[in-house]
């Protein structure tokens, strides 16, 4: 039994350093790393080996390391991606490379691809796009779509001849924070916190639908292990929270009962040891469970029971667009398309999941962690905690991903309750399978749909109902509702419409926000329906949308009328060429090929930036400092998609020095002004625009001292600041002027709030200043026998009105493809059953075809410098192209998403497929 | 609570053995089912590391056949220079899980899970493989069916450990392949799943061993249709997978796909697996 005896202490090489842990028994060398040893770069995304964020190198291979105990690491090499991007040659190709290629967004992934990308090079030093994927299909990315970080491990072996692009407005600039992602040096909201926090964890409700009473919570607390419970007698403000003022009804913690699965009830604090060995089981509460309406149609039976008593008919709200008389216009038509569509759950499956830490400072409550809404952090806060807002501080970290689902606050109340109760500083990081139980979900949809058209292939009228699964409590259905009849139209010309949605309470988890607010689920009803349309008329789907393609100067369904900016057309005609040659390839390949079948499928779509009908402003200070320090507070919040870059990029154009002269600070509830949420594609065109408006009000200023013209040039230059004005030098001495309390001593703040006006009640009004607009084609392979669709290729044509940052358009663009890739063929989240990364599937680095972004820019009235929004559009015309490349190559409709294999299977065997 | 990194078989074996009230001792190789299983709270009890025992590691021959070490990975597996009647077994090892997965986890551990989608069980079925199981009270072998008995159910006792697998002697044409049928690339558990092992003989079916997996509680080889096959060439061979043959089999409906599909899926993948090996042709 030499070396059979216990082990305490383990001692390894930790990037070809000795180190040495004392370690729990059978403790996971992730957990050893980062919280003994303060290797923070090993990211923790589900601790079961589906995501692989926690890749390192064990004697050079890549391993997870939340699979492995940190014993049988003993006497062995680890290597990860801090150490590596120090000095290992490979891992120093693939830092430039991963920013050159933008394959870094979020960068919670970055870790685990980076490492398992040096494992390959290192035995594959130019290795081809099968071979990155084989080496990199056990890291999942959810916001990139793969591609890029295929190009940029494929790319890297020339990583050395790579030009870097200049930083200005339009040109691809690398992301501004992208070399700590690559080097492992980001924090996300489970890097943070101090040694020692004390841990939160939540009980949650294992029924959708139960009453409880707690037991002995007095001789519970009293316990050894447990410093603190919280219960809803602990919420000293309100105990409850929402997004939408009329729908605040989500408690922190439930009172006698629980509406969904996940719910919390209470929370548990003590040291981090006794809460990793805590069973929740042991906690004194009693349930009784009770049925549960699990759907929209259970829900909306006469005499079901209500999920809330205030909301008859289980119906929280509805949304109502209507132009013309769309029964007439159907009657009257000469061909006629109805069905009946129905999506699924889609869970966001951000690879970070929720986590933060609080303290008190002070008498003032500080919050660090994830989120994508500051300021709605704080008002939450405030109100849950009794607290005025000027004594809390949200400092976010960064987001591993947000999609929707971290507009709401998830840990923050708990962590905000458990620091004042302890008055210490307290931690906590949703496991995996809590953060899919828990938080929001994109809402299943169940559409009814009747277009018509005249023989001409002109649309005359088009009828749209779809009752949406809002889950328990209302979090952002109230927008899913008001958005879904405004968009149903899709971007075209129709004259007669009705479109009606509800949402609808179930005893599922809250659906709410997620990229595109149920536009992706009406597009699906919407775009397909159309090209059954078009194969009636006997007319190319494409030609004939670009018959009712909306027009400059065409008012919308909700009568709005754009003089400039409608980019669909553009969109549509941009993917002729590749339209045309797909139509031929797939024909060859049809003719020699039985059991598979490609298919060509195009979709538009279009999306409207900002609140609909609601104001929506963002405000962004900047300062000069009497150094001659150029400062812009950025208070946008950056979840990968890159606000940190291209609010820089606005703000430098706008006061018109390079963007390297500009010292960013936030984002920080102290210190950096609210830009309002990173939600509804509105960062870049609102936030945006604020930076624009700062930079020229400030720049206003100095061309002022200098008593110079508009057309001016600045110049920073070690502190001096130069006025050049027809060929006239003027240096403006900053040191003469008074700072203000902040130390600047020329300052603005400026708002922006787009120009809208609201909707009567037909829908009828200005729902958003902007559209932004899209179109993809989609070329789709079916296995006829076993029912699977695999995408080939996309091109995808976006109008973004001016790309601010190209690069960061095409990052947008392939993420948001693989995510509505995802919601067509494999995501389903089912309560109870998928609450965890290998039930519920998202797609890996092997499930995305090549996708070519044609980048059109007709400019917008309104946004920066002509800028559209762009992150949402991306996701809603993928599905339905695919579907569409299905029905151009077997005819089969696809009406339910995901479109799995089973399903697939079911609908070519109905269509007579044997 | 200790965790026992045993060097020699007899350390390992002796850690096991009388320990029935004392804490409770898991056997721990690669840890890639363990964890998840263990779920996040902390493990109390005392782990026996397997992965530094002498001989457990590797893939040799041994007489005329093959033995696999019990602390033998996937990636071992991928990079041993072995006959093409183990092409299947390759190929399934490149599908369990992910890069990642392959270079910690064991063919024993996969086993040992008996889950009914266990990426192994088809392939190492097809191949006849035995198990060895070494307690200090001795050492005997089962053959695989006998060793998996349900659902996450093995023959073995709390005080042995898996310390081989053993590969008959295989003729000396005989070729394996593998299909997996899951919802995406990587990374997935299948929807069903067929190891094959066939020799020809003049462009026909001499022998056949056909194992399904993800189908029934435990894979199963379908006897009725490796009689069937016999004789035939490809086409005749294609035409011989008919769902009578594959009876045995019990399908059910789950999140990853409905029992109807299942079952076709299973058809199809067997023929693609059949042709596969028949036109030496990979198919997905």
């Amino acid at each position: 039994m030499d070396k059979a005896a216990a082990t305490h202490l383990t001692g390894f090489t930790l990037n070809n350093a000795p180190v040495q842990v004392e370690a729990r028994v059978g403790e996971r060398l992730s957990q050893a790393l980062r919280d003994r040893l303060g290797a923070k770069d090993v990211k923790i995304g589900c601790n079961a080996g589906d995501c692989g964020a926690c890749t390192v190198l064990v004697d050079g291979a890549p391993v997870c390391a939340c699979l492995m105990p940190v014993q049988q690491a003993a006497g062995r090499s680890v290597e990860t991606l801090a150490g590596l991007a120090k000095a290992d040659p490979d891992a120093l190709r693939l830092k430039e490379s991963f920013q050159h290629h933008q394959a870094a967004q979020c960068g919670i992934c970055t870790p685990g691809m980076m490492v398992s990308a040096v494992a390959l090079l290192r035995a594959v030093p130019e290795p081809d796009v099968a071979q990155v994927q084989d080496a990199l299909g056990g890291v999942l990315c959810r916001c990139t779509g793969y591609r890029k970080i295929i190009d940029a491990v494929v790319g890297a072996h020339a990583a050395d001849t790579l030009q870097e692009s200049t930083q200005e407005l339009g040109a691809p600039a690398r992301r501004f924070d992208g070399l700590a992602k690559v080097e492992g040096r980001d924090l996300f909201g489970d890097d943070v916190a101090p040694d020692g926090a004390l841990v939160v964890r939540v009980i949650r409700s294992p029924y959708p639908h139960a009453r409880f009473t707690f037991g002995d919570l007095g001789s519970f607390e009293a316990r050894p292990d447990v410093v603190a419970v919280l219960t809803a007698t602990d919420v000293k403000g309100l105990n409850a929270f929402g997004v939408i003022p009329g729908f605040i009804d989500q408690p922190v913690f439930a009172v006698d009962t629980v509406l969904f699965r996940g719910e919390a009830v209470a929370c548990v604090v003590g040291e981090a040891d006794a809460m990793l060995a805590f069973d929740p089981a042991d906690f004194p509460v009693i349930w009784e469970p009770l049925d549960a309406l699990m759907t929209v149609p259970e829900a909306l039976q006469g005499g079901a029971p209500l999920v809330h008593a205030d909301r008859p008919g289980n119906i929280m709200c509805g949304g109502f667009v209507a132009c013309g008389d769309a029964d007439a216009a159907l009657a009257g038509a000469d061909v006629v398309v109805d069905g009946f569509y129905e999506t699924s759950f889609v869970e966001h499956a951000y690879i970070e999941p929720e986590a933060g830490w609080a303290e008190v400072v002070d008498g003032r409550l500080h919050v660090q962690a994830c989120t994508q809404a500051t300021g709605m952090d704080r008002e939450t806060l405030a109100q849950v905690l009794g607290m005025d807002r000027a004594d809390i501080r949200i400092l976010p970290t960064a987001v591993g991903g947000g999609f929707g689902s971290k507009i709401d606050v998830s840990v923050q109340p708990f962590l905000a309750l458990a620091a004042l109760k302890t008055g210490k500083p307290v931690r906590m990081c949703y496991t995996r399978v809590e953060s899919m139980q828990s938080t929001t979900k994109r809402h299943p949809a169940r559409i009814d749909i009747r277009v018509g058209a005249k023989a001409d292939g002109t649309l005359t009228g088009l009828t749209f109902h779809g009752d949406f699964n809002t889950g328990s409590y209302a979090s952002w259905g109230p927008t899913v509702a008001n958005r879904v009849p405004v968009h149903a139209s899709g971007p075209y010309f129709i004259r007669n419409y009705r479109a009606q949605s509800r949402a609808v309470h179930t005893h599922c988890p809250p659906s709410g926000a997620f990229r595109g607010f149920g536009v992706p689920q009406s597009a699906i009803a919407q775009e397909t329906a159309f090209d059954v349309l078009a194969d009636k008329l006997g007319m190319d789907p494409l030609e004939f949308r670009l018959k009712n393609a909306l027009h400059d100067g065409q008012p919308t369904v909700c009568g709005q009328v754009f003089e400039q900016g409608v980019g669909i057309q553009a969109c549509l005609e941009a993917l002729k060429p590749a339209y045309d040659q797909a139509k031929q390839a797939c024909a060859t390949f049809n003719a020699e090929n039985a059991d598979v079948k490609r298919g060509v499928g195009i979709a538009g779509g279009w999306y409207g930036c900002g609140n609909t009908s609601l104001p929506n402003p963002s405000t962004i200070k900047a300062g000069l400092r009497a150094d001659g320090t150029l400062v812009l507070h950025q208070g946008a919040m950056d979840i990968g998609q890159g606000s940190n870059t291209v609010i820089v990029q606005i703000f430098a154009r706008a006061f018109g020095v390079p963007v390297a002269d500009i010292t960013v600070l936030g984002a920080d509830t102290d210190i950096t002004p609210d830009a309002g949420k990173t939600s509804a594609s509105r960062q870049t065109f609102v936030s945006g625009n604020a930076a624009r408006l700062a930079g020229q009000a400030l720049r206003a200023q100095v061309l002022q001292q200098a008593n110079a013209s508009d057309t001016a040039e600045i110049t920073l230059n070690g502190g001096h600041l130069h006025v050049v004005d027809a060929d006239l030098a003027h240096a403006v001495d900053l040191s003469r002027l008074e700072a203000d309390a902040e130390g600047y001593v020329l300052k603005a703040v400026e708002t922006y709030d787009p120009p809208i006006a609201p909707l009567d009640e037909n829908g009828q009004g200005i729902p958003y200043a902007q559209f932004g607009y899209a179109a993809h084609l989609c070329v789709a392979e079916i296995d006829l026998k076993l029912g699977r669709i695999t995408p080939v290729s996309f091109t995808a044509a976006h109008d973004v009105g001016r790309a601010i940052n190209p690069l960061l358009v095409e990052g947008q663009v392939q993420g948001g493809i693989a995510q509505g890739l995802g919601m067509a063929l494999m995501e389903e989240f089912i309560p109870g059953r998928t609450e965890n990364l290998h039930d519920y599937l998202i797609p890996t680095i092997g499930d995305v075809p090549p996708i070519e972004t044609l980048i059109l820019e007709i400019e917008d009235a309104h946004g920066p410098y002509g800028a559209k929004g762009l992150g949402e559009h991306v996701l809603i015309p993928t599905a339905p192209a695919i579907f569409n490349a299905v029905y151009d190559a077997t005819k089969v409709r696809l009406m339910h998403a995901p479109a799995t294999p089973a399903r697939v299977r079911a609908a070519l065997k109905e269509a007579g497929y044997v | 609570m200790s965790y026992l990194t045993p060097t020699t078989l007899d350390a390992a074996l002796g850690a096991l053995s009388g320990r029935d009230t004392e804490a409770p001792v898991s056997v721990i190789a690669g840890g890639t089912d363990w964890f998840p299983a263990q779920g996040e709270r902390a493990y109390n009890g005392t782990l026996l590391d397997v992965t530094r025992v002498e001989g457990m590691r590797g893939v040799s021959a041994v007489g005329t056949g093959w033995r696999i070490g019990g602390a033998t990975t996937w990636s071992d597996i991928l990079h041993a220079d072995l006959p093409p009647a183990f092409d299947g077994l390759k190929l399934a090892a490149r599908e369990v899980g992910s890069v990642q997965i392959q270079n910690a986890g064991t063919v024993a551990g996969n086993i040992c899970n008996a889950s009914p989608a266990a990426d192994g069980v088809p392939p190492l079925l097809s191949l006849d493989a035995e198990v060895e199981l070494t307690s200090t009270r001795g050492v005997r072998r089962l053959v695989l069916a006998e060793f998996i008995t349900g659902v996450r159910k093995t023959a073995r006792a709390a005080d042995e450990i898996v310390t081989a697998l053993y590969i008959p002697a295989l003729s000396a044409g005989a070729r394996g392949g593998f299909t997996k049928i899951g919802g995406r690339k990587y990374l997935v558990i299948s929807v069903a799943m067929v190891g094959a092992v066939l020799t020809l003989s003049g462009g026909r079916i001499a022998t056949a061993r056909i194992t399904v997996g993800s189908a029934s509680p435990v894979a199963l080889r379908m006897g009725d249709l490796e009689n069937a096959l016999v004789g035939a060439d490809l086409a005749e061979a294609l035409e011989r997978v008919t769902p009578e043959r594959l009876a045995a089999l019990s399908p059910i409906s789950d999140i990853r796909g409905s029992a109807e599909f299942r079952g076709e899926a299973v058809v199809e993948a067997i023929r693609r697996t059949l042709t596969q090996i028949m036109k030496g042709q990979a198919h997905g």
